[in-house]
């Protein structure tokens, strides 16, 4: 029998004492970082549930209170980053539109340039690039800002008044970055397609801006708006739940912060791309 | 939940059975263990303890923001851990906390905003509304000229005034307090003794109802003539001094290194 055979030969050294020390620590050690991922997933879900709970359930309460937090959550992640964001969109513009449409020019293929400019710019990059915008400008910002109030014991103030941090804290920023990230990523667009519009009248592709605008349309869909809005809203709502639950859903002592503001645009970036995968395979199947 | 009206006057209003207090920070670290303790109404704690004896946790734990890792904690006469979210804001609401080092207050708020936050909240109204009482509070705590102040730009000894307030606008049965004197010179301290024995008397800001007082103290000498009843943690354990007149009689010599220290 196999067992039998197995049994007769000279049991092996132990891996240390073959000098072959690395595999083993090294299993451990991705097994170690498996088992992490999926705690963080459990715990990010978890928050992420309860967030939702609370914003169906408690929208309304308290809504003097809350609802001026909305509007202040949408003017720091949406209104102030507008500079920012109409700046990136002249580079996209440039990088972007204006060399794919020179290019398919070059090669005769200008009649796909629409067909470019809505797959790149409205479905994939379009919303990602703002999304990591608001995440490096407002998202690490939440880390530090809910992080120091955890660290100094501010969040149990709130609970020791009555105040649920989640519907206080957690839930506006949620709302405020979903409308921000989507209000940005239309303003990105349009900047994007008019100034990649301006740079391909400054090298003199003979693209009319009628047949360049009328590309642009024939190549939308539908889907494509509702597409982006839940795409945007769906990266909003990623973002300021990581940011929140690496902020708030832990004890943190101060020198913690900097390292929880590490994981959570990690993270969200990971989550984020996630969610882009998902899109993508939606686009596909319609 | 029992109503006020249901509870018999003289159950107690916080109870901790054989409860076991862990640390905030590591929860599996308990810092006290089998602590059995009533808070009845108008009873004036004050509990001791060195630095790092548990005495915030401790607190923590009555004040229902942390469970207790073994034991039960019953608030208002219901075990703490089958209330359910809205029973325990109600039983939050009738309990006032007062946190150490400046009290906790949102640096970003003005005074006013801060003691209007809680009255806003769970009233759902304007900040005009609410003017009556913060007005009213503001003047019991002396805090009148620093309402439109940032609560970040005072220092900590009116921080904790604020946080006094905080506490009182919503007219709590009981009032917790962690380490208030700590840092305070001795017009202050005079100032927060008094004001908490007339609450503790009943003040017509309560409708003359005595306040329940617990506070914890690194120095129970401050406390000696105030308090009626005394604690002290050490080593992890609990000691019930009881009252006023045992606490000065007492030869045991960890009370006597506590009270000449």
């Amino acid at each position: 029998m196999r067992v039998d055979q197995d049994s007769a030969k000279p049991a092996a050294p132990p891996l240390q004492a073959s000098g072959l020390a690395l595999p083993r620590s090294y299993l451990n050690f991705v097994g170690q970082q498996i088992f992490r991922l999926l705690q963080t997933i459990q715990g990010v879900g978890a928050f992420a549930l309860i967030t939702l709970g609370v914003t169906f359930t408690k929208f309304n309460a308290a809504w003097r209170v809350t609802h001026p937090l909305i509007r202040t959550q949408i003017d720091r992640a949406g209104v102030r980053l507008l500079p920012g964001v109409v700046f990136f969109g002249l580079a996209l513009g440039l990088v972007i539109v204006a060399q794919t449409v020179s290019l398919l020019q070059r090669v005769g293929a200008e009649q796909y340039a629409g067909t470019v400019m809505v797959t790149v710019l409205i479905r994939e990059l379009g919303p990602l690039a703002t999304a990591l915008l608001v995440l490096a400008r407002v998202g690490t910002a939440i880390v530090v800002e809910l992080g120091l109030s955890r660290a100094q014991g501010e969040v149990e103030a709130l609970e020791a008044l009555g105040i649920d941090p989640v519907h206080y804290l957690v839930m506006p920023r949620v709302i405020g970055l979903a409308a921000a990230i989507f209000s940005l990523t239309v303003y990105l667009i349009l900047v994007a397609v008019f100034s990649g519009y301006l740079f391909i009248f400054l090298q003199d592709v003979p693209l009319t801006p009628g047949d360049y605008f009328n590309q642009i349309a024939r190549a939308l869909r539908w889907e494509d708006f509702a597409l982006l809005a839940l795409k945007t809203a769906t990266f909003g709502a990623i973002i300021a739940t990581v940011t929140c639950f690496q902020g708030l859903a832990q004890p943190l002592r101060l020198e913690d912060v900097s390292d929880a503001t590490t994981r959570a645009v990690a993270q969200s970036v990971a989550g984020c791309v996630a969610a882009d995968a998902l899109f993508i395979l939606v686009y596909v199947v319609m | 939940m029992n109503t006020p009206a249901s509870i018999d006057a003289a159950a107690p209003l916080i109870e901790l059975v054989q409860a076991d207090i862990a640390a905030v920070l590591e929860p599996d670290v308990a810092l006290v263990e089998r602590v059995s303790w009533q808070l009845r109404p108008g009873e004036y704690w004050a509990v001791g303890g060195w630095h790092w004896s548990g005495k915030s946790d401790w607190l923590t734990t009555v004040a229902g923001l942390q469970h207790p890792s073994g034991g039960q904690h019953l608030l208002f006469g219901e075990d703490i851990t089958v209330m359910t979210q809205p029973e325990l804001v109600a039983a939050r609401l009738r309990m006032g906390v007062v946190f150490e080092n400046g009290g906790r207050l949102f640096p970003q708020m003005t005074v006013r905003e801060n003691i209007a936050l809680p009255l806003r909240y769970h009233r759902n109204c304007p900040a005009e509304e609410t003017n009556e009482a913060v007005e009213t509070v503001l003047a019991l705590t002396g805090l009148a000229d620093s309402a439109p102040q940032l609560a970040g730009q005072l220092n900590r000894g009116w921080r904790q005034r604020v946080a006094l307030a905080r506490a009182l606008v919503l007219r709590p049965e009981v009032l917790l307090l962690d380490n208030p004197l700590a840092g305070l010179d001795p017009r202050q301290v005079r100032w927060w003794l008094d004001t908490l024995a007339a609450f503790n008397a009943g003040h017509a800001w309560l409708g003359g109802r005595p306040l329940a007082i617990v506070a914890t103290t690194d120095d129970l000498r401050l406390w000696r003539d105030q308090a009626r009843q005394f604690a002290l943690l050490q080593g992890r354990r609990w000691l019930s001094l009881g009252g006023r007149t045992e606490l000065i009689a007492s030869e045991e010599s960890t009370i006597r290194e506590f009270l000449a220290a």
